[in-house]
């Protein structure tokens, strides 16, 4: 579904993505961490298409097609949908009608017809309840006003309503009480499918105790370090970073930086 | 002396000519009272002469064009205007509503059947011929005259408008709609339109006013309009401007508040060529509350001037001053809002926002508040921003499918909305909510918005 290759991006000037690799298929759930700096949300901000980064180099194939080279709201359209780390408030706008502008847009794309006011609400309704989302909710503008977890379980929500095929979840569970983190982890644990695929950006291992990833990739200044099972997320959690590659002390330094 | 085909360096001349003919009738008709009413303001009219722009009010809006234009008075006659033609700025069919044509009323156009008891709307022409005593009482009464040329001007020379007169404690919900259309002539035409809303103690009224243009040589209207709120009365008074391009509209809106007054005016301005309005309150008792809302949309060329006085002279009064700005082309936008507070008016509460959305580089934006304050116990904030639509909101809405330019154009109607929020006839709302849909590029990308 989804092929990286020796993927280079800047942002102001600065070099942050330095060569990543990474496949996707159908199906799988892949896990990206890593500490501070390194690189993971300006990954996934690529792939949803931000144009303050530059891409410098490589390429990002996604069902074949070049990534890189769509608007966001074509990838949307196409099926790539980015839980936001920093979802953003939009006064004026209700949920609702945002949503079924998304909703509509996509649908368009696909040569589906529109939903009415009627479709759209059951479906909204349905999709609601994933999330422990009160539908009284869409009548508010988005996100404004929301809490931190109002505002990640929405997200998860917008996923849900959308049915993307590559869903990334940019540090979703930051910041998030476990009470929180588990609705949104029960959320997403139901939209698994085979014909869907997952890349969960963390930067905290506990997340994965409630979605168990088939992939677990370590980021470190700017490339994957070290790739395997679910089982290097323990790992990572009893040693750290530092056990995985020589130059964590130097990607440790940038994060500090920041 | 200039000979009979000189160019036109200033109409003033004009305009105390036409003087002549408005004295001669009056001094023979009924409505004496309003002569020396009249005759003040067009003295006053001579002194001030046209503003420039070294006068500090008029900083921003040059009238230039308005001064050195032959204005002919627009004429009743030969103004062919249909209910067809008018039927797309009428919010409601089912509102009461009093048309006037190059500042005639036309009675073929208006709705004035089935009146609520207690409501009575009626043009300011008949009122003064049967000498009615509201008109008497309120009539020019309200509007200054003193340092304001174009108010003197409408004082001296108004013909007709609308008088609509809330009898105490009449509450009427639906809204009372005044349109004011210039139907456009061969040369250059001049209108002005006077309304008088007078609320009586305790009752309540919406009252709409849209000014329409339907093309022709360039016109200008300038008009008053005063609104008497009584002790404990309310009303909504909305002004919709949408004139013709090329068009001059310059208006004053006098909003007098009496003890525990509500008052609320609502500014949409969408079409046009240089708009000035001139909205003034004053809280001429304890207890009063004031709404002051505004949008302008400025694209092209169009000039927008919101000039806003309010005037806390008695203790214990609120204001609550909110205008945005959409501004696109290379059109200009002006808020310019005072607030005075007199001395003794304590417990004053006042608060000014003005916002502006630049969507062009050469649009031009000027906000400018001014605070004269004379009391010592008041509360008086105003906050001006300018702003450009925000990218992360716009990659927000882009990353879930919404198109670029349909992104646009949900945050520019987005930042209006608060401001529309404000409309309180749910009728007008909803059309000044699709108004505001039209007007925007792109907008057509975006079903309608449902608020509900």
């Amino acid at each position: 579904m989804l092929e990286i290759r020796n993927l280079h991006a800047k942002v102001e000037g600065r070099e942050i993505l330095k060569g990543i690799n990474l496949t996707v298929r159908a199906g799988e759930v892949h896990s990206i961490m890593g500490p501070n700096g390194s690189g993971k949300s300006t990954l996934a901000q690529v792939l949803a298409g931000r144009d303050s980064y530059e891409v410098t180099d490589g390429h990002v194939l996604y069902d074949g097609k070049d990534l890189l080279d769509m608007p966001p709201e074509e990838r949307a359209c196409e099926g790539v949908f980015m839980a936001f780390q920093y979802p953003v408030e939009i006064p004026g706008v209700t949920s609702n009608y945002f949503l079924r502008a998304a909703v509509n847009s996509v649908r368009k794309y696909r040569g589906e017809p529109e939903l009415d006011a009627v479709d759209f609400l059951s479906v909204v309704k349905q999709k609601a309840k994933l999330v422990h989302i009160d539908e009284k909710m869409l009548q508010r503008a988005v996100n404004e006003g929301f809490s931190g977890g109002e505002k990640k379980r929405n997200e998860i929500f917008q996923l849900a309503v959308l049915e993307p095929k590559l869903c990334i979840l940019d540090e979703t569970d930051s910041g998030l009480d476990i009470d929180a983190l588990k609705i949104v982890a029960e959320g997403v644990n139901q939209l698994r499918s085979p014909r869907r695929a997952f890349v969960v950006i963390t930067h905290y291992q506990r997340l994965l105790n409630y979605i168990v990833p088939d992939f677990v990739h370590v980021l470190v200044d700017g490339r994957i370090a070290k790739s395997g099972g679910k089982e290097l997320a323990l790992e990572l959690e009893s040693k750290g970073y530092a056990g995985v590659d020589g130059q964590f002390a130097k990607a440790e330094l940038v994060g500090s930086r920041k | 002396m200039s000979t009979g085909m000189a160019e036109i360096k200033d109409a003033t001349d004009l305009y105390l000519a036409d003087f002549d003919r408005i004295e001669r009738r009056t001094a023979r008709g009924p409505g004496a009272w309003l002569l020396p009413i009249r005759k003040a303001a067009i003295s006053r009219f001579a002194e001030l002469g046209f503003p420039t722009t070294q006068d500090e009010e008029w900083r921003y809006t040059s009238v230039a064009p308005i001064a050195e234009t032959a204005f002919e008075r627009a004429s009743a006659d030969g103004a062919e205007v249909t209910r067809k033609q008018l039927a797309p700025y009428l919010f409601a069919a089912d509102v009461p509503t009093i048309v006037f044509v190059n500042g005639f009323f036309r009675e073929d156009l208006s709705s004035l059947s089935d009146l609520p008891a207690g409501l009575r709307i009626e043009s300011i022409a008949a009122a003064i011929a049967r000498d009615d005593a509201t008109a008497r009482r309120h009539l020019a009464r309200h509007a200054k005259i003193e340092d304001q040329a174009f108010t003197a001007l409408n004082t001296a020379l108004f013909e007709d408008g609308a008088m609509i007169h809330a009898d105490r404690g009449t509450v009427v919900e639906s809204p009372v709609h005044v349109v004011y259309v210039s139907s456009g002539g061969v040369g250059p035409s001049v209108s002005h339109p006077r309304t008088l809303v007078v609320a009586e103690e305790s009752s309540q009224i919406p009252v709409v006013e849209t000014f329409v243009g339907f093309g022709g040589a360039a016109y200008f209207t300038n008009t008053v309009t005063e609104v008497v709120v009584g002790d404990n009365a309310t009303v909504d008074h909305y002004k919709i401007t949408r004139e013709a391009t090329g068009s001059f509209h310059i208006g004053t809106i006098m909003l007098h508040q009496f003890r525990n007054g509500n008052g609320r005016t609502f500014a949409g301005t969408f079409d046009g060529g240089l708009i000035r309005h001139e909205i003034d309150t004053v809280l001429d008792g304890e207890g009063c509350d004031c709404g002051m809302n505004g949008l302008y949309l400025v694209d092209g060329p169009r000039h927008v001037d919101n000039h806003l006085i309010v005037e806390h002279a008695k203790p214990h009064c609120d204001s609550r001053e909110f205008f945005k700005g959409i501004l696109d082309g290379h059109g200009k936008g002006i808020f310019s809002g005072r607030i005075i507070v007199r001395p003794g008016a304590q417990k004053t509460d006042a608060k000014q926002t003005n916002m502006s959305l630049l969507l062009s580089q050469e649009a031009q934006v000027e906000s400018k508040p001014q605070l004269e304050i004379f009391a010592d116990d008041v509360k008086c904030t105003h906050g001006a921003t300018i702003g450009q639509i925000n990218e992360e909101a716009l990659f927000y809405l882009r990353s879930r499918g919404i198109h670029e330019d349909a992104a646009r154009s949900l945050l520019v109607y987005a930042f209006a909305a608060d401001v529309l929020d404000r409309v309180r006839v749910d009728s007008l709302r909803a059309a000044l909510e699709r108004l505001v849909f039209q007007k925007l590029p792109h907008g057509d990308l975006m079903g309608p918005h449902e608020t509900g």
